[in-house]
């Protein structure tokens, strides 16, 4: 605990935020940071929950525990919905409160004796809860690195994905796609040499795919569309930024029969016995909401909200382009990834909380080769990211 | 490929933006992949989880059950085993549930995240309502997705590099915990411990409650009460003894106090901040489960007071702070509605109805194994029974039960050695089904 630097990222932007409004009460703050949903859950999804709710007040309809593991009919849809055709089943799906939290289980799971990889940037719970776990060394602040982690930067350069080539061998590899905070998403040909490269290391590729939706071409949505992944990896995702369920909370972990740990125990059994020991399964009444979100209804509905925020994400690339900035990430993710070359990203975020009274997220909030970048995300009503765009107009032009 | 039928979404054409495009050749190729599982990782099994023994106790006795179902499809089954609450939440509480998944449809009403420590009306009530005259600080308060997820989040807090002592018999989480984080050291079959685990027994021979002349210093102390599995609820004068204990020691107190609300004695505290100098040595753990109902919705609490502090100054709460940012993400905002019903003055008069209704099973329970000459523990102050076999093999008995009476329990020793020769029974149930339970032990042991 003693490791960690400052304020875990995103509480800091608020108090930042929170400072800045007590300064200028009556400025008309807009939030584009921390990657917050913003529009109303479909009626169709809270009406189950409604229901469910409801339900628990009934003889026939009150249930207690659950399965640690989840709802069995959330999990079959999960399975179904998510992963046909990939020969993942609905026991290999472990239910969750969310991916964060199912992160740091996952880090219960390996424990502090094994070494990890994250991309750089990347969002900050992996490498924070390798840091609480014991698996690295000390920060050191002159490269802005904790010792024992492999960082595999992810830059313009090449195309936000690591050279492989150049990374060390380690146990455990995060890999999130879409990015956050890049946006970028990496293609089936890149997916593949990961799973290779994982394959040859014998590492396990935890897989975070929570900005899946949000893919516009056919890239793939999961890692388990690569042939070979089932033995290498886990998929981490969440409901949050599909269904508004950042306040709900509700997501899953996908881990195949077939991964197993170097003396050949299924990893999957380990995961089970932490989801058993360390927690108590997803409030019923989320996983009602779950499950109508894989309705066709509810499918809809959440394809829907997707496409909103990414007509977001639009307006926002257009603007950063017009102004000649160099912008990345915004068509699979939405985040929008703007480069501020030989600037201190937070003196960017803090001058544009100052002229433009936008909250943002300063890149090196991500990692050290989130220096010199900005993340804009696309999670607000319209007429905010209408606004905004204006501001930053003004303010660049 | 396996397929599975769903009765809600069998017609389902997933939407294009879901639908991944496996091109021919390689669907081919996962297909032989999956016929051939000759890779293994070179990622070592965490030895923490290899040191577990066994499963984790209620999914053992969940499928003995099954077994059990499976044998005697036929016979009406009586579940007294795990501790789930059965009787439906009251309206004033799932209907403020309704209301806030209502709004979330809503414009004004919608909601994304919530502060990781909870919501502060939540945080205010709970320290105003349930820690009322005891100087408890909403600040201090930390909502959770219930006391098993915290416990483990205590111990990521903690990390390995701590001691612990826990009750004999006691609710297994602290010891799996405190195993997969590494406090603890390997098995020893013989004594059914682990190793660096400091177990404090609790038997009739000492009220149920340690010798603490006799325990030796450790970092962390658990400690549950009213407690699970024995229903023993710490008088006054034995918390004073602890909390004395704990400050002798330098020790933290992590203290439980899940069924607080099932206290009958007025002599037995229903928080361990109403001892004196508890503030600068323990951390309570809550929950709305067992209180309200909320085993399946989801909900609980840790109290870290300002005045907890390390060996060397750094205030405990700043890093539990720090834990709940990184490693959780808020209770659900649903079920931190239903919380907030649950504390107002008619939530609270509607939940003592169902919690007494649950103590009137206790009761019938305590006095059918009185009736049979059966010495019991627990059920005045706590939703469990304690029975004693004396001389029995706790699992014995509890498959005797099952086998002759189809009624399910838990084997004492489940909860650790100090629990062999008993068997717990949970007060749990629908009255009808309680009263049959009676029944049906009665002919076992006429």
């Amino acid at each position: 605990m003693a490791k960690l630097q400052a304020g875990y990222l995103f509480p800091e932007i608020a108090r930042r935020r929170a400072a800045h409004i007590l300064k200028y009460p009556d400025a008309q703050v807009i939030s584009l940071g921390i990657g917050d949903t913003t529009e109303p859950i479909p009626e169709v999804i809270t009406s189950a929950m409604a229901q469910r709710s409801h339900s628990l007040s009934t003889l026939e309809g009150y249930s207690g525990y659950g399965a640690e593991q989840g709802e069995k009919k959330l999990r079959a849809a999960i399975a179904s919905t998510f992963y046909a055709d990939m020969g993942i089943e609905e026991s290999d799906i472990f239910v969750s409160d969310g991916a964060k939290c199912d992160i740091s289980r996952l880090q219960l799971l390996f424990g502090s004796n094994v070494t990890m990889a994250v991309q750089d940037p990347s969002y900050p719970a992996y490498v924070d809860s390798s840091v609480i776990m014991g698996q690295t060394g000390q920060f050191q602040k002159d490269i802005e690195k904790y010792g024992n982690i492999e960082y595999m930067r992810c830059s313009p350069e090449n195309g936000f994905f690591p050279d492989l080539s150049t990374i060390q061998k380690t146990d455990i590899i995060f890999f999130c796609s879409p990015n956050n905070p890049t946006g970028s998403a990496a293609t089936r040909e890149q997916l593949t040499q990961l799973v290779r490269f994982a394959k040859e290391n014998g590492s396990i590729i935890v897989y975070d795919s929570a900005y899946a939706m949000y893919i516009s071409d056919d890239r793939p949505r999961s890692i388990f569309e690569i042939p070979g992944a089932k033995e290498v990896a886990i998929e981490t995702t969440s409901f949050s930024k599909y269904a508004g369920f950042t306040g709900v909370r509700l997501g899953w972990t996908v881990v195949p029969k077939e991964l197993l740990f170097s003396d050949g125990f299924p990893v999957a059994k380990d995961f089970n016995r932490i989801v058993c020991t360390c927690f108590n399964g997803a409030s019923n009444i989320a996983q009602a909401g779950g499950l109508a979100c894989l309705s066709p209804e509810g499918l809809k509905a959440m394809h829907e909200v997707v496409s909103f925020y990414k007509d977001n994400t639009k307006l926002i690339v257009d603007t950063f382009n017009s102004l000649g900035f160099k912008v990345y990430g915004g068509e699979h993710a939405p985040y929008v990834w703007v480069h501020f070359p030989g600037r201190s990203s937070w003196d960017v975020f803090a001058e544009i909380l100052e002229k433009t009274h936008i909250v943002t997220t300063p890149g090196s909030g991500f990692g050290p080769g989130g220096e010199g970048f900005i993340r804009v995300s696309a999670f607000g009503h319209r007429g905010n990211v209408l606004e905004a765009c204006k501001r930053f107009k003004l303010l660049y032009k | 490929m396996y397929q599975v039928q769903l009765s809600a979404c069998t017609s389902i054409r997933p939407s294009v933006m879901l639908k991944p495009r496996m091109v021919q050749q390689s669907r081919e190729v996962v297909q032989k992949e999956q016929r051939r599982v000759d890779h293994r990782t070179r990622v070592p099994r965490n030895e923490n989880l290899e040191k577990l023994r066994n499963g984790y106790l209620f999914p053992e006795i969940a499928m003995r059950e099954a077994e059990h179902l499976q044998k005697y499809p036929n016979f009406k089954l009586i579940n007294l085993g795990i501790g789930d609450t059965t009787e439906p939440i009251p309206d004033i509480i799932t209907s403020s549930m309704v209301e806030q998944a209502q709004a979330l449809s809503t414009l004004e009403g919608y909601r994304g995240y919530g502060p990781e420590h909870g919501n502060k009306a939540l945080r205010k009530a709970i320290a105003d309502v349930v820690y009322k005259g005891l100087k408890v600080k909403d600040t201090e308060v930390f909502v959770s997705d219930g006391a098993q997820c915290d416990i483990s989040r205590l111990q990521l807090l903690l990390g390995s590099n701590v001691t612990i002592a826990v009750q004999d018999p006691s609710f297994p989480a602290y010891i799996y915990s405190g195993v997969i984080i590494g406090q603890a050291g390997e098995f020893q079959e013989e004594t059914g411990k682990y190793w660096n685990i400091e177990y404090m027994k609790c038997g009739p021979q000492n009220n149920l409650f340690p010798n603490l002349l006799t325990t030796s210093r450790t970092d962390v102390i658990f400690f549950c009460s009213p407690n699970n599995p024995t229903g023993h609820a710490a008088s006054r004068n034995q918390l004073e003894q602890l909390v004395e204990f704990a400050r002798k020691n330098g020790s933290i107190i992590i203290y439980d106090s899940a069924y607080a609300a099932y206290i009958s004695d007025d002599n037995s505290p229903r928080s361990i901040f109403e001892i004196p100098g508890a503030r600068e040595v323990a951390i309570e753990v809550s929950s709305f489960s067992k209180f309200a109902g909320f085993t399946g919705v989801r909900l609980g609490w840790t109290v870290v007071p300002e005045e907890l502090l390390f060996a060397n100054g750094f205030p405990v709460i700043k890093d539990f702070n720090r834990i709940v940012y990184t490693c959780f993400n808020g209770a659900s905002s649903i079920a931190q509605a239903g919380g907030l019903a649950c504390l107002s003055p008619e939530g609270l008069m509607a939940i003592r109805q169902v919690i007494d209704y649950y103590k009137e099973n206790a009761k019938i329970l305590i006095d059918t194994f009185e009736l049979l000459g059966l010495k019991a523990y627990g059920g005045k102050n706590a939703p469990y029974i304690w029975v004693h076999f004396p001389g029995s093999r706790s699992w014995d008995v509890f498959d005797e039960i099952l086998e002759k009476t189809h009624v399910v329990t838990v084997p004492g020793r489940g909860f650790g050695p100090g629990g062999e020769e008993y068997v717990r029974v949970s007060a749990f149930g629908h009255r009808e089904i309680i009263l049959e339970a009676s029944k049906r032990l009665k002919n076992l042991y006429r």
